[in-house]
C-alpha cells in the first residue's frame, strides 16, 4: 500500500528561485538562506520517495479572476513551468501521478472535500521553488509530483481547520491506495509577510516561531487560528500558512523533527522549513 | 446584511476580498495577458491604446500609466496579478513592494536586513538594538 513517510514546508519565496537560476546562491544576501537546506537536500537524497504531494498556491498564473478553486487537484500527466511574465524558470517538466492523483480526488471528495479536477495547468513558482531548494538543478526530478493549489490569494482563503482535516482526508485517501508507494506531503508558503500598502515589510518572528513549534507539535491548537490573527500577526500574504496545515494533517499526530530553519529575510519574506517524518 | 470585515481596521493593509476583488476583474484582465511576449512588446509599444482595449476604469488607467501600485490596490488590485505587469517592467517584488511604503528601495531593504516591519507598522530595527 502507499505511505505517507514524511512532511516538509517552506517559503515559496520567487526570488530564492531566480537566485538559483541566476547562480547566485554564493553571494553575501543569499548564501545564509541557501545554508538552511543543505542538510535538507542530503536528507532528500537519502530519503526520496516515488511522489510528492505538493499543496501550494496558485499566483495567478494558471487560475486568474476567471476561476478560483479553493482546493485543486493536478491529476495529468505533466505540468509546464509557467511563464509569470518574466518567462518560464529554466527547471525541467514536472511529472505527475495520474493513478494516485484521481484516486485521492475520488477519495477525497467522497469524505465531503469538493475538490476541483485539473488536467491542464502550468505550475509557477509556488510549486517550482520548492522543488529547486529541495533538489538543487538536476536534470529531471527525482520524484514524480502532484499538484495542490490552494487559493490564498482571493479572501477568503479556507480556514486552518479546514485545511487541517483535509490533510487527515488525504491520508486516508492515500493509505487506501493500493500500489507499493512512498508518499511525502509538502506544504508551502509563508512566513509572515505582507506585499502590499504602507505595511509592506511586515516580519513577526515571534509569531513565527511559535508558529514553528505548534505545527509540530500541537497542530490542533495551531489549527484553530482564526483568518484574522494571520492578518494582523503574519501579514496579508502571511495566510498562506494555512497551507502547512495540510501537510500537517496527513502526518501522524506525533512525528520526529528532523530539521527545522528560520531566515530573515528572502526580499520580502520571512523564510521558514521543516522537515517531519513519521513514525517508521 | 453586510459582511463582517474584522480586517477593515488593519493600518496600511487592503484585503483582497470579494468587494476589491470584484473592482478589480478588468484590471487584472489586463494583467494577465502580460504573461505572453508579444503582449508585453505591444503594452510597452503604446500603453495607452493597449489599456484602452479593457473597460477598466479611468482611475485604474491612470494607476497602472503612473505605476502608482498602492493606488492599483486600492481599485482593486492584487499584488499577484500586478506582478506580471512590474515583472514586465523587469521590476521585482521588493522594487514593487518598496514603492508602496514611501521608501526608497535601498531604504526598504535596509529595512528588511534588519528585521522588516513589525504588524503596528514600525520598523523592528529598534526592537533588535534594544537586544
Amino acid at each position: 500500500m502507499a505511505k505517507i513517510t514524511a512532511g516538509v514546508t517552506m517559503s515559496h519565496v520567487p526570488a530564492l528561485g531566480a537566485a538559483i537560476d541566476l547562480g547566485k546562491t554564493g553571494d553575501a544576501y543569499w548564501a545564509p538562506a541557501f545554508k538552511g537546506f543543505e542538510l535538507s537536500k542530503q536528507w532528500m537524497k537519502d530519503n526520496t520517495p516515488d511522489v510528492v504531494f505538493l499543496v501550494y498556491n496558485d499566483h495567478m498564473t494558471a487560475f486568474s479572476l476567471d476561476i478560483i478553486p479553493t482546493f485543486a487537484i493536478g491529476c495529468a500527466e505533466r505540468f509546464q513551468p509557467a511563464d509569470e511574465g518574466w518567462g518560464p524558470r529554466p527547471v525541467p517538466v514536472v511529472e505527475g501521478h495520474p493513478e494516485l492523483a484521481w484516486h485521492i480526488a475520488q477519495s477525497v471528495i467522497q469524505q465531503d472535500f469538493d475538490l476541483t479536477i485539473v488536467n491542464k495547468m502550468d505550475v509557477d513558482h509556488g510549486l517550482t521553488v520548492p522543488l529547486s531548494l529541495m533538489c538543487g538543478q538536476p536534470k529531471a526530478w527525482p520524484f514524480k509530483v502532484i499538484p495542490f493549489p490552494v487559493n490564498v490569494v482571493t479572501y477568503p482563503p479556507p480556514s486552518g481547520n479546514r485545511c487541517y482535516q483535509l490533510g487527515k482526508a488525504i491520508r486516508r485517501a492515500v493509505d487506501s491506495f493500493d500500489g507499493d508507494l512512498n508518499v511525502q506531503i509538502w506544504g508551502t508558503g509563508g512566513m509572515s509577510h505582507q506585499l502590499q500598502g504602507p505595511r509592506a515589510g511586515l516580519i513577526n518572528k515571534p509569531f513565527d516561531y511559535a508558529f514553528l513549534d505548534g505545527i509540530v507539535n500541537d497542530p490542533e491548537t495551531i489549527a484553530k487560528i482564526p483568518h484574522i490573527d494571520y492578518v494582523r500577526q503574519a501579514g496579508s500574504e502571511g495566510i498562506e500558512l494555512v497551507m502547512w496545515l495540510i501537510m500537517r494533517g496527513a502526518l501522524d499526530a506525533k512525528v520526529k523533527q528532523i530539521h527545522r530553519f528560520h531566515h530573515v529575510p528572502t526580499s520580502n519574506t520571512a523564510l521558514g522549513h521543516l522537515i517531519l517524518e513519521n513514525p517508521r | 446584511m453586510a459582511l463582517e470585515k474584522p480586517y477593515a481596521d488593519v493600518p496600511g493593509t487592503t484585503i483582497f476580498d470579494s468587494d476589491q476583488a470584484r473592482k478589480g476583474y478588468h484590471l487584472s484582465c489586463f494583467c494577465m495577458t502580460l504573461m505572453k511576449a508579444e503582449n508585453r512588446d505591444r503594452f510597452h509599444a503604446n500603453e495607452r491604446a493597449y489599456l484602452d482595449e479593457w473597460p477598466m476604469t479611468e482611475e485604474q488607467k491612470q494607476a497602472v500609466l503612473a505605476r502608482d501600485y498602492n493606488q492599483m490596490i486600492w481599485l482593486g488590485g492584487n499584488i499577484y496579478f500586478l506582478a506580471k505587469l512590474f515583472a514586465s517592467d523587469g521590476k521585482s517584488f521588493q522594487y514593487a513592494a518598496a514603492s508602496m511604503t514611501g521608501m526608497s528601495q535601498e531604504e526598504y531593504a535596509n529595512m528588511m536586513l534588519n528585521g522588516g516591519r513589525s504588524p503596528d507598522g514600525q520598523p523592528n530595527e529598534g526592537v533588535k538594538n534594544r537586544g
